[in-house]
């Protein structure tokens, strides 16, 4: 079995760590270094639980060996807030907090991926209409919510993110 | 009486049944929408699911069968067992040499035959595919799963069955000696002689056959244990996803063979259940044996294939149905005949899941003879047991695919069908032909509530003609009770000397919400800060005996019992504030945290006051002496008085292509009653997921097996969970009609969408589909099964 030394950046924090070649980079978040926010729900890809960002984008850590993921920055749904994973309810991103005030989560499972795809395509689009954002949730199953509030929350988060960047405020 | 009012609305509101004791309201809790306290952590990554629990653990994975039927010829252990890392690799003679029974135990006092549990591991033979044959224990999850690709087993097939219609034909395999028909339980509900009359004297007789299909829940956290065993104390902790800790705590005890009390069970958060998680499967009972054996840690996480192949499974029915209605649209009668797999063992009392379907057969009607007959019927498939509505979605199917037929057959408005046989609100507490006994109810409201939300009349007028855009629309509604709230709940409430309360119960909140509706319930009883309140779930050895959280029964059961609890600790509190007063308690009023005597209102002593002074007194709620800094704590083991009954009527607008068979459903409108609502945010919540599984069921969803019992749907690639684009904005709207029959005036809102969903869904789209000449076309309404129905109809004419 090969192994390689690999760093990865993840939440801001350098992370030097050996890993077999087959070492899948959500195994290696949650089991090496305890970033366990990011869920495995499928290991196939289709369900997005384990979603990160690499490089500031959206991808599915069950997919990427962590070898593929060496000298990247990952961003863990634990990075997200500002005071990160401790933060409490009055703390929260503004994402977070859309999906707290909208009930936009259940079990939580599949949440920390709802988040992190949520970011980026707010990210790309700041004012999408419903029917986009359920285009762009199409890789993260919810089994709790049937995504009327996940689709609520996406769009309260937009809004407050518009409000927040005065560069996009109001839109086009 | 019922009032028809947004389901967003979060006014407070009284609630209602029995008066509190003494306390009146001021800024009540319950009747708000408020934001859920779990959220913070599960929206952070913090929160702690059974994997993510990090300990020195080695890991456990399974060897599965590979067919769906056959005899274990060989095991052939010696490659694994050399591998690096490799700490253990076990069969049933292992356990069968140990102290442990190795058995799941199984519930055969209702079946008609004796057959064995489900053993941990095979013993000579499998029974479906994905069976458990042997168990590897590794350092690490990668090398657990290289072991097990190097067991290997052969097998002698023998012929499967998987079909439940199949399995009761003669000539088909037989799984078991004891049941050589196949047949696990062959059960009679209701008057067949009466039955019998209903259909002769009838006008007219409608009939269908319907398959109602396999499903399987879908959590979208796999299942997982992480077991220790302490040999000093010779006690078992697992950590565990359920539903049931205390369930789990009896079951496994009897698996591994040792008393309850050497059993302590935990259950960090838990990523979605749905039936699924209340089950006792080999996996945890195996985890545990393993530490004992090994001991150290043992951990144990389902891959989804796994969770898929091992189940268990839901619904699968195939049913003979017949409805004997009037020309002028009186129901007479109902007369059922059903199959219903069991799988390839019994789980609990999984196999005797199908003998309850038939108490919901009335719907909400004035149905005079109903018979239902249920054959549970054993396959070469995972074990099937209950999911999200467990027997109640399978029967409300039978009864509204029948109204609306019968409908199509007399030439007259489905509505206008059921409007004419609803059972009327004075005519509560009504007992039904199935016996069962409907607490209270408000059809006609809840059903012109989405007739009005969905514009039905003008719909009406459009549906069965295509549209602009060519496609077919067709317009429904169904009708549902749903039972709720079963067994019995303890909840015990605590009062510290500083005034906080915590609240232990025996359910167990995996996306429902219990910390924050709890609290909702003992803050407003005691009139304290809602911080000030905590609520404690999900270890065997902090919390009182429950039952679970399932069958839509946490905050009619487990709520009334810690409302009745902290009526109690109330009831102590006054005594000792009436001491503090000077005047009799039967004098003092509890307002909103203030004890006050009546008619001198600035007399008074706070809740917080009265818990410092609690040691003086001895009335009321048990109280603990000075040192444990306990002021009040009162226990209660509550089961209510009968059941409670939910409904509701859903509609849904659906457009058809009759070129590529494609189903969109253009609106969705729930409108739901179950009684008093806690929390009408999360109330709304637990009606959008239901609605999804159930739209789910009647779209795409469908476990399917090849002839040999493998299973086809063993991913998330292929079995065909609803995603946010297949599904649309669900509309909500409440009625409200308490519950006499608890303290809350609550009945169960969990289950009601997956039973609505289905024969929504699927009466919408056969309307739209009645220029074709269809009657009936079965779930999943997928494209390709659409289709067929269309170009079947097609080559008939």
């Amino acid at each position: 079995m090969y192994e390689h030394d690999i760093t990865l950046t993840v939440n801001g924090a350098t992370e030097e760590l050996t890993v077999e070649s087959r070492t899948l980079l959500v195994h290696a978040l949650r089991d090496r270094l305890d970033y366990t926010g990011p869920n495995v729900g499928c290991e196939s890809g289709k369900c997005g639980a384990c979603t990160v960002h690499l490089d500031g984008d959206a991808v599915k850590s069950c997919t990427l060996l962590a070898v593929q993921a060496d000298g990247s920055d990952v961003t863990t749904v634990e990075g997200m807030a500002e005071g990160g994973a401790d933060s409490d309810a009055d703390a929260l991103h503004p994402i977070q907090r859309a999906f707290h005030e909208e009930h936009g989560l259940q079990c939580g499972y599949c949440t920390p991926g709802m988040v992190m795809t949520a970011a980026q395509v707010l990210e790309e689009e700041p004012d999408p209409s419903r029917e986009a954002i359920r285009a762009s949730l199409k890789g993260n199953i919810c089994r709790c919510t049937g995504y009327h509030n996940v689709v609520n929350a996406v769009e309260s988060a937009a809004d407050s993110l518009r409000n927040l960047d005065p560069s996009t405020a109001g839109g086009e | 009486m019922s009032d028809a009012r947004d389901g967003r609305a979060d006014d407070a509101r009284t609630v209602g049944g029995e008066e509190s004791d003494g306390s009146t309201s001021g800024d009540r809790l319950v009747g708000r929408g408020i934001d859920r306290r779990e959220d913070a952590e599960l929206l952070t990554g913090r929160a702690t699911y059974t994997d993510d629990i990090s300990s020195d653990a080695a890991h456990l994975a399974f060897v599965r069968s590979s067919v769906g039927h056959g005899r274990i010829e060989s095991i052939d252990a010696s490659e694994a067992e050399e591998m690096g890392g490799v700490l253990g690799v076990y069969a049933w003679a292992d356990l069968d040499a140990s102290p442990s029974p190795g058995v799941l135990p199984i519930r055969t006092e209702s079946l008609d035959c004796e057959v064995p549990g489900h053993p941990v591991l095979a013993r000579e033979r499998v029974r479906y595919e994905g069976q458990p044959v042997a168990a590897v224990v590794a350092e690490d999850r990668y090398v657990a799963r290289d072991a097990v690709e190097a067991v290997d087993v052969e097998y002698e097939s023998l012929p499967a069955v998987v079909d439940p219609a199949e399995a009761t034909a003669d000539g088909a395999p037989t799984l078991y000696e004891t049941a050589p028909d196949n047949v696990a339980l062959d059960a009679e509900l209701g008057d067949a002689a009466a039955t019998e009359e209903a259909f002769s004297a009838a006008d007219r007789v409608v009939e269908l056959e319907l398959v109602n299909n396999r499903l399987i829940a879908s959590a979208l956290e796999p299942r997982a244990a992480l077991a220790r065993y302490d040999a000093d104390t010779e006690r078992f902790t697992v950590e565990m996803t359920s539903q049931s800790p205390h369930g789990h705590r009896g079951k496994l005890a009897e698996t591994l063979g040792v008393s309850e009390s050497r059993v302590r069970v935990i259950v960090p958060r838990v990523g979605g259940g749905f039936g699924h998680k209340g089950h006792h499967h080999p996996g945890e009972a195996m985890a545990a044996w393993c530490a004992r054996e090994l001991g150290r840690p043992v951990k144990w996480t389902a891959t989804r294939s796994e969770n898929y192949r091992e189940g268990a499974h839901a619904r699968d029915h195939r049913t003979s149905a017949e409805l004997a209605v009037d020309d002028d649209g009186t129901v007479r009668g109902l007369r059922v005949d059903t199959r219903a797999a069991v799988g390839g063992y019994g789980l609990g009392g999984g196999a005797s899941m199908p003998g309850w379907y038939g108490r919901l057969l009335s719907s909400q009607y004035r149905i005079p003879a109903i018979h239902c007959r249920t054959r549970a019927v054993f396959t070469n498939t995972a074990p099937v047991h209950s999911y999200r509505g467990a027997g109640r979605p399978e029967a409300i199917y039978v009864t509204e695919r029948l109204m609306d037929a019968a409908a199509d057959e007399l030439g007259v408005d489905p509505v206008g069908l059921r409007r004419r046989n609803l059972i009327a609100p004075e005519e509560f507490p009504y007992e039904t032909a199935v016996g069962a006994s409907y607490d209270s109810g408000d059809y006609e409201t809840a059903l012109d509530e989405v007739l009005d939300a969905i514009g039905y009349d003008e719909l009406r007028e459009r549906a069965g003609e295509p549209g602009d855009d060519g496609r077919y629309r067709g317009v429904s509604v169904a009708c549902f009770t749903e039972s709720t709230g079963g067994g019995f709940e303890r909840g015990v409430v605590r009062v510290r000397r500083d005034g906080s309360v915590a609240v232990y119960a025996g359910t167990h909140s995996h996306g429902q919400g219990h910390e924050t509706t709890y609290a909702q319930l003992v803050a407003d009883e005691l009139g304290v800060p809602y911080d000030d309140v905590e609520v404690v779930e999900g270890d065997t050895d902090d919390t009182p005996d429950g039952t679970g959280t399932f069958g839509s029964r946490s905050t009619v059961t487990g709520g009334s019992a810690v409302v009745e609890s902290a009526r109690d600790v109330l009831r102590a509190a006054r005594g000792v504030a009436a001491d503090r007063l000077g005047v009799d308690a039967a004098d003092v009023v509890s307002e909103a945290g203030e004890f006050r005597v009546v008619g001198r209102p600035e007399r008074s002593v706070s809740f917080a006051d009265a818990a410092r002074a609690a040691e003086t007194t001895d009335d009321g709620a048990s109280e603990k002496g000075e040192g444990d800094g306990v002021a009040f704590e009162a226990s209660t083991r509550y089961e209510p008085d009968g059941t409670a009954y939910a409904f509701g009527t859903h509609a849904a607008l659906v457009a058809v292509d009759g070129e590529t068979g494609a189903v969109e459903i253009e609106r969705y409108v729930a409108v739901d009653d179950c009684g008093e609502r806690v929390n009408p945010t999360i109330v709304e919540g637990q009606v959008h997921g239901g609605v999804a599984q159930g739209i789910g069921q009647a779209r795409s969803e469908g476990a399917a097996y090849d002839d040999d019992g493998r299973l086809l749907t063993d991913s998330m690639l292929s079995y065909a969970l609803p995603r946010a684009t297949s599904l649309p904005d669900i509309e909500t709207r409440a009625t409200v009609t308490p519950s006499p029959r608890n303290p809350i005036g609550a009945k169960g809102i969990g289950e009601a969408g997956t039973i609505a969903a289905p024969p929504t869904v699927v009466n919408a789209v056969v309307d739209a589909l009645s220029p074709f000449g269809i009657e009936h076309v079965d779930m999943p309404l997928t494209e390709e099964n659409v289709l067929d129905a269309i170009r079947t109809a097609e080559d008939e004419v």
